[in-house]
């Protein structure tokens, strides 16, 4: 961790947002430094998804700024943000299944001779490359994204981000899908990511298995950030015990039902 | 490249289509010794120029999931305006340049609709082609327009060349829209749109432009077809173009394209609108009742969409 600068690389203050009378986020501070990973965890609704949004630009906050770089950006749109060096992998993958393996990863961000005329060979090289760098195995990249496995599509979701993300990556509940194996092999990739000096946000159900990679865990509840708990000087134990503590849910189930 | 299962599975709808294309000429050049002239199949590809022209456009709009039932208006309307401009002596570039104009116009009307009130197309197209039509009908009162100057007739037909302007305006659109379809951002993302429209947004791209330039093309091709037609019959008649558009779905989903979206093929397009020319010529060669001509269209449509749904269920997983 000693590798990790001064200057966050992403810093968002007071970011609030409301949906019609709810109100989803309520004041979030969260600054990410390059090389580091932090997980966010929380329960269904406590706005995990819709700060991950704001960071990629989908939906723009209420109330709050957003600096990367120390620099202040005004109205983050998804192509400023992917400007910016923030990629998402979405929890739906944002695949066109239609679309081959090479499409897909250079979707929206096609490499042109003269501006108009897709140069394929260019981007097969590319992602051919890329492919191999991540360890990610797909033999054929021109066959469309629909024929491949779970774990396979993954992979090429996780593709576009690292060709997309040059400085930040967010991963929306990256192992929802995954199997053991396959899970084992994204939690790799991510923690290789942070060695090469990008910074990762991950957003989680399950505290157990980010907690090997994280550096920091942040725990949201309400529309806050309730607690920050660097993984060093911590176990998942307690921190699960502080969430469970702090949803109250379990307890409360515990009491109600006896389970 | 090697003929391997792939380019097989990949080519499937074509190969099927110029499969039965080639079954269907051999047949027609055994029976007939005309068949393989090329006077018959300039005749052949002169009527088959207006619906691959729609066919083509169409693609583009299929390509995103949605539909363009205006077109068949858009051509009629299209056709009533350079006529009118005709008949009060403007050129004839002018009269066909304000026509395409007024085409374009409509397309770009459809696309506004359907991308800023968020209203599916089928609904949309349906009314405009209701208002296109309705349109065209108060403007002329019911009557045909005729009889225009023959450097507009040209474009219908142009008799003493050996090949008809529909059919080089087609074989050039045709080339562009493959070039446009298969190696341009702008033919991918009709069928990225059509594949998954909230992925293109989130890398940063403006489907709304691109979706209203999809039924501005199809608009445009309408108007070249209304040009066609116009020029073809030397009249301009508020009822041209009915249902022309639905021959052009014909067309489209024949050859392979997803009427969902997503999967779009130019030259299945273009097979198949040649195979559905072959069976028209062929059943007039035969001296076979016109009766026929539908019901076999009908069973080939059906055919050709079948296979493809029941292959496709097979291998995509969702």
């Amino acid at each position: 961790m000693s590798n990790i600068s001064k200057v966050p690389v992403i810093k968002v203050e007071n970011i609030n947002k409301s949906f019609g009378s709810i109100h989803v986020l309520r004041g979030v501070n969260l600054e990410v430094y390059p090389g580091e990973a932090v997980a966010l965890v929380g329960d269904n609704g406590s706005g995990k998804s819709t700060l991950i949004k704001i960071l990629s630009g989908t939906y723009g906050p209420d109330k709050g700024s957003i600096y990367i770089h120390n620099k202040q950006i005004e109205h983050l749109t998804p192509k400023k943000a992917l400007a910016e060096g923030i990629a998402t992998v979405y929890q739906d993958l944002s695949l066109d299944n239609y679309r081959d393996v090479i499409g897909n990863i250079f979707l929206g961000q096609e490499i042109t001779k003269w501006g108009f005329f897709l140069d394929y060979p260019a981007m097969e090289a590319i992602a051919i490359d890329l492919l191999k760098k991540l360890k990610i195995n797909i033999p054929d990249p021109r066959v469309p994204v629909g024929y491949l496995s779970g774990g396979q599509r993954q992979g090429v979701a996780i593709a576009r981000a690292v060709f997309q993300g040059k400085e930040i990556m967010i991963f929306d509940e990256p192992t929802a899908a995954m199997g053991v194996k396959e899970t084992a092999t994204t939690l790799k990739l991510i923690h290789s990511l942070t060695e090469q000096g990008i910074a990762v946000i991950i957003v989680s159900h399950n505290l157990f298995q980010v907690f090997d990679i994280a550096h920091r865990v942040c725990i949201m509840k309400h529309g806050r950030i309730v607690k920050e708990i660097p993984t060093g000087d911590s176990s998942p134990q307690e921190v699960h015990q502080s969430l469970i503590g702090q949803t109250g849910l379990e307890d409360r189930m515990e009491q109600i039902y006896g389970i | 490249m090697g003929f391997n299962k792939n380019s097989v599975e990949k080519y499937f709808s074509q190969l099927l289509l110029l499969g039965i294309l080639l079954v269907l000429v051999c047949f027609l050049s055994w029976k007939s010794p005309f068949f393989l002239t090329w006077k018959n199949w300039r005749n052949i590809l002169d009527t088959i120029s207006v619906q691959l022209l729609l066919a083509l456009g169409m693609n583009f709009v299929i390509a995103t999931g949605g539909i363009d039932l205006s077109q068949g208006s858009n051509v009629c309307l299209t056709g009533i305006i350079m006529a009118i401009c005709l008949k009060a002596n403007f050129s004839v570039w002018s009269a066909i340049v304000i026509g395409i104009l007024v085409a374009a116009f409509l397309g770009i009307f459809n696309g506004l609709i359907i991308e800023k009130i968020k209203i599916t197309p089928f609904i949309v197209t349906l009314g405009t082609s209701s208002l296109y039509r309705g349109l065209a009908i108060i403007i002329t009162g019911g009557m045909p327009i005729y009889s225009f100057p023959t450097a507009f007739t040209f474009w219908g037909k142009g008799e003493s060349t050996q090949l008809n302007p529909p059919i080089i305006i087609a074989c050039i659109v045709l080339i562009l829209a493959v070039f446009l379809m298969h190696k341009t951002k702008w033919g991918q993302y009709s069928m990225a749109i059509g594949g998954n429209e909230e992925a293109l947004r989130r890398v940063g791209v403006n489907v709304g432009f691109y979706k209203v330039s999809y039924y501005l093309a199809s608009a445009l091709m309408a108007g070249l077809a209304g040009l066609i037609i116009t020029a073809r019959l030397n009249a301009a008649e508020p009822t041209a173009g009915m249902g022309m558009e639905l021959d052009a779905v014909t067309a489209v989903v024949m050859g392979g394209s997803l009427m969902r979206g997503g999967k779009a093929n130019i030259s299945g397009t273009f097979i198949a609108c040649l195979l559905l020319g072959v069976i028209k010529n062929g059943l007039v060669i035969l001296s076979i009742s016109s009766y026929y001509q539908q019901f076999i269209i009908g069973f080939l449509l059906l055919s050709a969409v079948v296979l493809a749904e029941v292959r496709q269920r097979g291998q995509i997983r969702f």
